[in-house]
């Protein structure tokens, strides 16, 4: 079974993705990166961001990754900001009741846009 | 092998999603993450059959109108598609009666020429001339109004909403859009209970959408609160607390925030009262329209409340 199978596919995105943006809108440290942007789309954007460090279908490139985020690396996204997400990941997966070892091979995933999402 | 009729133009789509088979041959369609996840590539279906496949994951509002995901549609008959809003072609609507709600809204009865399909809440544009127009909310219900009702709030120096507060008179004819929005009710979950929160001339598609919830046997709580600075700024209140003694699950709150109303209203901001009445939003799907600002501020609060983001909907004005 693939990670996104045992995570519990699609379901276990729509449950993620209202916990994991809600964790990000009350998160201090993040949250004046998303006053300005429309509640939907935003989380339409983390749906597939989710489906994608849970190892399902997706067709994101690095360059694309890139470019959805140059305009907040302009305003000062960095690693502490990427950090703060990945904590959110985590506990919403943990919030889930989604075993260690599948969180850690999504956070695995998802470690790996760091890179391209902060430009670097 | 089906085709795709998009614009005018078949396609052959040979085993392919609508999305590649169009973009495939020259047609640009948004689209992000192609894997039926962003809703980017969001069409429409005119006619013919939509593969289950294609709406999963969409408010149930988007497939009621027929929306699908583009890359995840891989059609199986012939279909004709278009995208979301390019196809509201004008409708002739004469005004059967103009009525003063309060002192700034005019309630505008249309009879459209022809048969004109929409839910209640969703939105029409009205064209003062060619170049002109603006948005509008129904307020009316298919199933029992045979009228279009607006609810107009005549805006200072508004062009189109002078207009019609000075100009139009009954037995005028005017072009209309044909509705659109996802902002109404869909049947399916009759014991969820809903709230519905506006300011202004927002009630417009509450009100839509509370008689056509209730005309559909909607049995969970229907919680309705309509705010104002000053008990002037509201309407409807009568029509309104006569459908709350007629329906034991349909509650009506009117709120004002300046001055201190009587009893029968609450004082506070509507949002505020709201959040005191419902701090636990879970399972609730949500209604908001007016004010911008409010729209804006209830979306946010009523998600921390608990409401999920697909039960939340939202149309600012």
């Amino acid at each position: 079974m693939s990670l996104y199978e045992e995570i519990g596919g699609e379901a276990a995105v729509n449950a993620a993705v209202d916990i994991f943006y809600r964790k990000v809108l009350k998160d201090a440290r993040i949250n004046y990166f998303f006053t300005d942007v429309d509640m939907v789309r935003q989380a339409a954007k983390q749906k597939a961001f989710l489906t994608m460090a849970f190892g399902g279908p997706h067709s994101y490139t690095g360059e694309d990754m890139r470019k959805g985020h140059a305009h907040l690396v302009a305003r000062g996204l960095n690693d502490s900001h990427f950090d703060a997400v990945m904590e959110n990941i985590a506990a919403t997966l943990t919030e889930l009741n989604v075993p260690a070892n599948l969180i850690a091979q999504a956070a695995a995933i998802a470690e790996s846009t760091r890179n391209d999402v902060l430009g670097k | 092998m089906p085709n795709i009729l998009y614009a005018g133009q078949s396609y052959t789509c040979e085993g392919q999603s609508v999305l590649d088979c169009l973009t495939a041959q020259g047609v640009s369609i948004p689209a992000s993450c192609r894997a039926g996840s962003c809703q980017t590539c969001l069409m429409c279906a005119v006619s013919g059959t939509l593969p289950k496949q294609s709406q999963r994951g969409l408010k149930p509002t988007l497939v009621a109108q027929h929306y699908f995901k583009a890359c995840s549609c891989y059609p199986e008959t012939d279909l004709e598609v278009q995208l979301p809003n390019t196809a509201l072609g004008k409708i002739d609507a004469q005004v059967v009666s103009l009525d003063a709600l309060n002192n700034e809204i005019i309630g505008v009865r249309l009879r459209p020429v022809s048969p004109f399909p929409y839910h209640a809440g969703q939105f029409i544009n009205l064209y003062q001339n060619d170049s002109t127009a603006r948005c509008y909310s129904l307020a009316s219900v298919p199933s029992i109004d045979d009228t279009l009702t607006l609810h107009v709030r005549r805006v200072p120096n508004g062009v189109v909403s002078n207009w019609i507060a000075d100009q139009l008179k009954v037995g005028d004819t005017v072009a209309i859009s044909a509705a659109s929005g996802d902002c109404f009710y869909v049947a399916g979950q009759p014991a969820q209970n809903i709230l519905l929160v506006g300011t202004g001339s927002g009630l417009a598609p509450l009100y839509g959408i509370v008689r056509d919830a209730l005309q559909q046997g909607h049995q969970g709580d229907i919680g309705l609160y309509h705010g104002s600075t000053q008990i002037a700024g509201l309407y409807l209140v009568e029509a309104l607390r006569d459908l709350a003694q007629a329906h034991p699950n349909f509650h009506y709150i009117p709120c004002i925030s300046d001055e201190v109303p009587p009893a029968d209203y609450r004082h506070g901001m509507v949002l505020d009262v709201v959040l005191k009445d419902l701090p636990d939003l879970k399972g609730y799907r949500v209604f908001l329209c007016g004010n911008p600002n409010m729209v804006k501020a209830a979306q946010q609060e009523a998600f921390f409340a608990g409401a999920s983001l697909r039960d939340i909907f939202a149309d600012p004005f």
